[in-house]
């Protein structure tokens, strides 16, 4: 993984993404690094690894990633406190740090958490190395990565709000953004519901996006609701 | 076999009676009742008795049904009727006033009357009448305060209203009173009233100095109490954890070292440790505990279906439920559909990865998505006779008023839709 002199090896190998591995398992760390380390096959090159808050923070600011693989459940406050204390690298307008949330709990509320904390997308521990390697390129390019598990999280945070989406209430997801999500929801990739909806793969992915954004920013008030009327917060 | 003969006996026998004081219906203690259910008695009977022994012999009778109000403890034996309380609520959702019935009003009139004529006649000689009163007074509010105590012991069956837990109080405090005022009439007749100050200092005094040496003891008991109490529901849980984490997590762990060659067997078994602890660390108290009976919702309904296919043809099934209502029949006949759908996916299309299964209840409608990665087929293909499809999840979501889409195509994977609507009468 170390050596980096092929680039013309095949057409992933010409992009490239700088992945700080975060959690506090030392065995897990080893193993997503032995699946997506292969720099030269995977195009992922890990330039750093950390077991806590703390650690990851400071990891973090010194190599300043493109993607950071956050556990959810970290010692030291979580993966929400490190996206915290990192908020000024996800916002940063030049190369921001994304964060990919990887975690063995597909709990609501760890979920949710993440995803208003700033993370980018979501996904279990149950992925497969492929899986995780588009996931993690995908987020590098600023777009969002919905599990079907995620996908039903929101489906069902907006649920209560059924109401026919008005234009200018943007705190709504339009009828677009449910139907990808309801795709997402039932397993299909992003390719598949291109096709589906006879609409481009960034389509696709502007409308998750969009939905990404309004759950971290304009919904506040409903899913703070949502979230008390379910006892998670 | 006598054995065998004395089990039915003993069955049909009803069961031990043991008298217990009647919460239902009862005036004062419920004692009358209580001894009427007892004995097999109309309870008039009873109370008529209580009455010409409290007539006849005064403090006799009061005192046969004080023991019985202290000793036999209250429940819900006696007569069984519905529970009754001051209030009944009316068809449109008001409570008001019960009508009292006239049994009991009869009753009451009789007792008061009793009470009165009782009252009236005493005369215990000379001075002695002067006491009469305040002996009563003070004899209803004890009445009172012990009616509440009785009131407090039932509150752990029944779950009292804030406006009931007010006239509780009012109760109590009235009780309280009339005891107070008794005491004091007795003290003002007994003596002169400038006496009464005198022992009220006292009484105060005697009051304060006991607060004082026992209050830190009590305060301190009530500290380790609540601790103890505390440490013990605290070592419960973690019992219950390990309990738990050693029937399920060690078990399955045992099994898998067992198995360690058969890589399905190993991931079947993981798969569904996974989900069942799954379940028992994130689902909400008091869910999940009773596995055995019937789902009652849509979303434990394919769950349920959902983890029983995973368990039986080791194929992941991953499953996204959007919102929940209850199960209707017709909405039982689509998760049977589900069902079938799940086993489909999990038998032809399993190779292609996790089969992904999302059901969404949005207004009226059900909706249910199962869908694989396998092979596909080409649905026209299928033989007539093939019944799987065809009845099985097509017909019988049809039959019930639904719909059903199946799209596949070879090497696409499968992707079956089920739709429904709920029942007319289940409320959304």
């Amino acid at each position: 993984m170390t050596t980096t002199g092929v680039q013309e090896a095949g057409e992933t190998a010409e992009r490239r993404v700088r992945v700080v591995l975060v959690d506090d398992h030392r065995m897990f760390r080893t193993g997503v690094q032995a699946e997506i380390g292969r720099t030269d096959e995977t195009g992922v090159e890990v330039v750093g690894e950390a077991a806590d808050v703390d650690q990851a923070v400071a990891v973090i600011h010194a190599a300043r990633p493109e993607v950071v693989l956050l556990d959810v459940h970290l010692p030291g406050g979580g993966g929400v406190e490190v996206l915290r204390r990192c908020a000024a690298l996800t916002a940063a307008p030049e190369d921001p740090v994304r964060f990919l949330a990887l975690s063995v709990s597909d709990a609501a509320e760890d979920v949710i958490g993440v995803i208003r904390g700033g993370a980018r997308g979501y996904v279990t521990k149950t992925i497969t190395g492929a899986d995780l390697i588009a996931s993690i390129f995908r987020v590098q390019e600023g777009d969002a990565v919905f599990s079907p598990r995620l996908a039903g999280f929101v489906l069902d945070a907006f649920a209560s709000t059924d109401a026919p989406p008005v234009d200018e209430d943007l705190d709504r997801l339009t009828q677009r953004e449910r139907e990808v999500l309801r795709l997402i929801a039932r397993g299909y990739a992003y390719k598949e519901i291109a096709k589906q909806l006879f609409i481009s793969v960034k389509t696709v992915e502007s409308h998750v996006s969009a939905v990404l954004r309004k759950l971290q920013l304009s919904n506040r008030h409903e899913l703070t609701r949502w979230a008390t009327a379910r006892r998670l917060v | 076999m006598p054995v065998a003969v004395r089990v039915p006996e003993t069955t049909d026998d009803p069961p031990v009676r043991k008298l217990y004081r009647s919460a239902d219906g009862r005036m004062l203690g419920g004692v009358a009742r209580g001894l009427a259910g007892h004995l097999g008695l109309p309870v008039v009977w009873v109370r008529l008795a209580f009455l010409g022994l409290f007539l006849a012999h005064g403090p006799l009778g009061v005192l046969l049904y004080a023991a019985f109000w202290i000793a036999v403890p209250l429940g819900v034996g006696g007569r069984s009727s519905e529970p009754r309380t001051l209030f009944e609520t009316t068809a449109d959702g008001r409570r008001r006033l019960r009508k009292p019935d006239r049994g009991q009003a009869v009753a009451l009139i009789a007792l008061l009357v009793g009470a009165a004529v009782f009252a009236g006649t005493v005369d215990l000689g000379g001075d002695a009448n002067r006491y009469v009163w305040p002996t009563l007074l003070v004899g209803v509010g004890v009445v009172l305060v012990w009616r509440q105590a009785d009131n407090a012991r039932r509150a752990r069956w029944t779950e009292p209203g804030s406006r009931k837990r007010l006239f509780q109080l009012a109760r109590g405090l009235a009780g309280v009173a009339l005891v107070g005022l008794g005491v004091t009439v007795f003290l003002v007749v007994r003596g002169s009233a400038a006496q009464l100050g005198t022992a009220l200092t006292a009484a105060m005094a005697v009051l304060a100095g006991m607060a004082l040496l026992a209050g830190p003891w009590l305060i301190r008991m009530s500290q380790d109490l609540s601790e103890e109490r505390t440490m013990r529901i605290r070592a419960q849980e973690r019992a219950e954890v390990a309990a738990h984490v050693h029937d399920s997590v060690l078990h399955t762990l045992t099994l898998i070292q067992r198995s360690a060659d058969d890589a399905a067997e190993v991931r079947r078994l993981a798969r569904a440790q996974e989900r069942e602890l799954r379940n028992w660390l994130y689902r909400p108290e008091g869910t999940g505990k009773d596995e055995a009976d019937e789902p009652e919702t849509v979303a434990d309904a394919v769950r349920r279906a959902a983890a029983e296919v995973e368990d039986k043809h080791g194929v992941p099934l991953e499953v996204v439920v959007v919102g929940d209502c209850p199960l209707d029949e017709r909405l039982a006949a689509q998760m049977q559909a589900a069902r079938e759908a799940m086993v489909n996916a999990a038998k032809y299309g399993g190779g292609g990865g996790a089969v992904q299964v999302y059901a969404e209840v949005e207004g009226r409608t059900v909706f249910v998505s199962v869908r694989d990665r396998g092979p596909g087929f080409d649905l026209d293909a299928v033989p007539e006779d093939r019944m799987g499809v065809r009845e099985s999840i097509i017909g019988r979501m049809r039959r019930n008023g639904g719909s059903a889409r199946v799209r596949t195509a070879p090497g696409e994977g499968t992707e079956v839709e089920l739709e429904m609507d709920r029942a007319e009468e289940t409320d959304g």
